[in-house]
């Protein structure tokens, strides 16, 4: 079926060079930090992760949340996600290899990543996170693969692919769990010591990852022949609905507890990304437009007549998954380190390489979720009109 | 207090062995044989099971001498100079109380006290959060009890800095060996007897293992007039155990389980520790 991604026409291929082209760049800034360090990077002794870690756990939960679409189609026979399982297959193959890729560029000694393998030291949460995503990434490419091949053929997938697809469900929330394990477990960083830390990534996940979803299929519409249905998108804007409301309500949670007990750590992360703390405040804008975001686009979806018009819908997923990626991808993460161990205020912004590391990344996955569309999409277009029973 | 039950056991056998004489001096030697051979067929080694500090802040009668102790540090460690705090590589520096102990310091506090430069450095904890979280063992806990490092293992993925609550930790963002804009070497002078670092690597304090295995103190505690203190907990007898018995000491952050092994001694004028102790 690769042979699929090699024929295109011009906006094709100006996408692929486009992206292409940010990879480049991306890899040249990477070439320049491996002879220089990390310290090319905005990154401290204070704040030791920043942009690179953001990213990978904003993108465990566009991985994880694939899942929206398998569950209702497998589980509650959900029959208009039946041609667009594929969709979220293909997501997460693309998002896990963003994962790989930014905690291969935080690395200071990349060279040694086979280490966590070689020794393998199951009391570090980041072994499990390691395992659960690499089998996670197996089964979706496994399953996405066998099933579009089928597909292709008229003929209904082999039977043996059922057990992989119903273990890549329950597998999908342990991806996020383990991920937020990572932070949750971790003694005196308030931000992240949390308990229902998996909780709300899990409620960003399936929020952002199928707001993304909406606007591929959207996008996949308007510039293909293949139509993923009006249906399937108005059941994702609900899914997105619901997801957006209990994640906002687990912030509210999280800020009950910190400002109501009064414990001045707790507070202190609040402090510091919504209102500047000891004059660093390089954070706040970024984090007052996520908050104005998730509530624009909560007041839009829940009004049912207007979700159903798709350019509104479009837009308010779009708001949905900017205001996550800078909850996630940013927040969270600085959050945890300041104020640092000893109560002191070290800032944090990514310098102009590490934003184009971070860039390359992204368009990396991209690529790697274009030519896996375009596959996917050339057999849809083949195949449209035939329903096959998976 | 708890206790679980093999420190029970433990300290029931040791009670045993105490009465029976004869046989405590048999252990003695069994138990040292056994230890030798867990680290190397040393016998100047100083041993311990778990060794400890306090730092007695009252002792510092000038910044000088807690300079001298720092500079001693990072001096016959290689550990660099990289002239920004961004890439700061430190193994024991100072901090104000408030700092030090956060959300201990009251407003109402002498000015001598609120401004007292603490000595901090890795507590060695009994417990370490970043033992626990370290993908690839890079950083373990001996069996004397001191957290270590393997530089050729580390994969720098900085995990352990996020885990431990004592900010002890640096990374290498810059290469160690190399040299700032104006040419000037990060390592001044390098001491050829201990190994320097290589770039993307997670370094902080030894309690100076290489040291200990020829029967030395710790550098900074040789440095510090008598105001750091070094030995072993498990010792009834040692140094450590005999201030901790007498005098109030405190650790930083004990709440949070890791149980530091670094004592400290706030000072003021009154408190009583003594005398022929130190
Ligand atoms: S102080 Fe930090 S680095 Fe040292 S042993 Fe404790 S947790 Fe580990
Ligand atoms: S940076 Fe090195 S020592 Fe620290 S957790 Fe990672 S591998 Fe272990
Ligand atoms: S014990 Fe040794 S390594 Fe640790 S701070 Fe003192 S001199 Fe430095």
């Amino acid at each position: 079926m690769l042979e699929k991604a090699l024929v295109g026409g011009k906006r094709y291929w100006t996408w692929v060079f486009f992206l292409l082209a940010i990879i480049g760049i991306g890899f040249i800034a990477y070439l320049k930090q491996f002879t220089y360090g990390l310290g090319i990077t905005g990154l401290s002794r204070d704040v030791s992760w920043g942009l690179y870690i953001g990213q990978f756990t904003f993108l465990v939960g566009v991985a994880a949340s694939g899942v929206m679409l398998v569950l209702p189609y497998y589980l509650h026979n959900f029959k208009q996600f039946g041609k667009i399982t594929i969709l979220g297959e293909f997501l997460a193959i693309s998002a896990v290899t963003m994962c790989i890729l930014f905690i291969f560029v935080d690395m200071g000694q990349p060279m040694r990543i086979m280490n966590v393998i070689l020794h393998p030291t199951p009391n570090s949460i980041m072994f499990w996170d390691a395992l659960v995503l690499s089998v996670y990434l197996a089964l979706n490419v496994i399953v996405g693969w066998v099933v579009l091949g089928s597909d292709r053929k008229g003929v209904a997938p082999p039977k043996w692919v059922k057990p992989l697809i119903y273990l890549s469900i329950a597998w999908a929330p342990s991806i996020h769990t383990v991920t937020a394990f990572l932070y949750a477990g971790i003694p005196g960083r308030h931000y992240w010591l949390s308990a229902i830390m998996a909780a709300r990534f899990l409620a960003s996940a399936f929020s952002g990852g199928p707001a993304l979803l909406i606007i591929l299929a959207l996008i996949i519409r308007k510039y293909t022949k293949f139509d993923p249905g009006k249906e399937a998108i108005q059941t994702l804007g609900k899914i997105v609905t619901y997801f957006m409301i209990t994640n906002v309500f687990f912030f509210g949670l999280e800020f009950f507890t910190a400002f109501y007990s009064g414990i001045p750590g707790h507070q202190h992360p609040f402090y510091y990304l919504f209102a500047g703390m000891d004059g660093h405040a390089e954070l706040v804008p970024l984090m007052w437009t996520s908050i104005i975001l998730a509530i624009v686009s909560i007041f839009i979806l829940i009004f049912p007549a207007a979700r159903r018009n798709e350019s509104i819908l479009a837009v308010a997923s779009a708001m949905v998954f900017i205001s996550l990626w800078i909850d996630k991808g940013f927040g969270l993460i600085i959050g945890g380190f300041v104020p640092n161990m000893f109560e002191k205020v070290t800032g944090y912004w990514p310098t102009l390489p590490e934003t184009l590391i971070t860039l390359g990344v992204w368009a990396t996955g991209f690529l790697v979720l274009t030519i896996l569309y375009k596959i996917a999409v050339s057999v849809r277009e083949e195949t449209a009109g035939v329903e096959i029973e998976h | 207090m708890s206790m679980n039950r093999r420190e029970f056991l433990k300290i029931a056998g040791i009670s045993t062995v105490v009465g029976l004489g004869g046989t405590a001096a048999f252990t003695k030697i069994r138990e040292s044989a056994l230890e030798a051979a867990q680290i190397a067929p040393n016998t100047l080694a100083l041993k311990a099971k778990q060794w400890a500090m306090v730092i007695d802040m009252g002792k510092f009668k000038s910044e000088e001498t807690i300079k001298k102790v720092i500079n001693a540090c990072h001096r016959i460690h290689n550990v660099p100079d990289i002239g920004n705090p961004k890439d700061e590589i430190k193994w024991i520096w100072t901090e104000t109380y408030g700092h030090a102990f956060p959300g201990q310091e009251h407003k109402y506090m002498s000015e001598d006290m609120m401004h007292k430069p603490f000595l901090l450095l890795c507590n060695h904890c009994t417990n370490p959060a970043c033992v626990r979280v370290c993908p690839t063992k890079a950083t373990f806990k001996r069996k004397d009890g001191i957290v270590m490092q393997d530089m050729h293992r580390c994969i720098g993925c900085r995990f352990c800095m996020a885990a431990c609550p004592f900010g002890a930790r640096s990374f290498n963002y810059r290469d160690p060996r190399g040299k700032d804009a104006n040419g000037n070497p990060f390592i001044k002078e390098e001491n050829k007897e201990y190994p320097t670092r290589m770039i993307g690597v997670v370094e902080k304090c030894t309690f100076c293992v290489e040291r200990i295995e020829k029967g030395l103190k710790p550098a900074c505690v040789e440095e510090s007039n008598g105001a750091l203190v070094f030995g072993d907990l498990d010792d009834p007898n040692s140094e450590v155990r005999k201030i901790l018995g007498s005098t109030y000491t405190v650790r930083r952050k004990p709440e949070l389980g890791t149980e530091p092994n670094v004592y400290y001694v706030i000072g003021g004028n009154g408190y009583a520790i003594v005398p022929e102790l130190l």
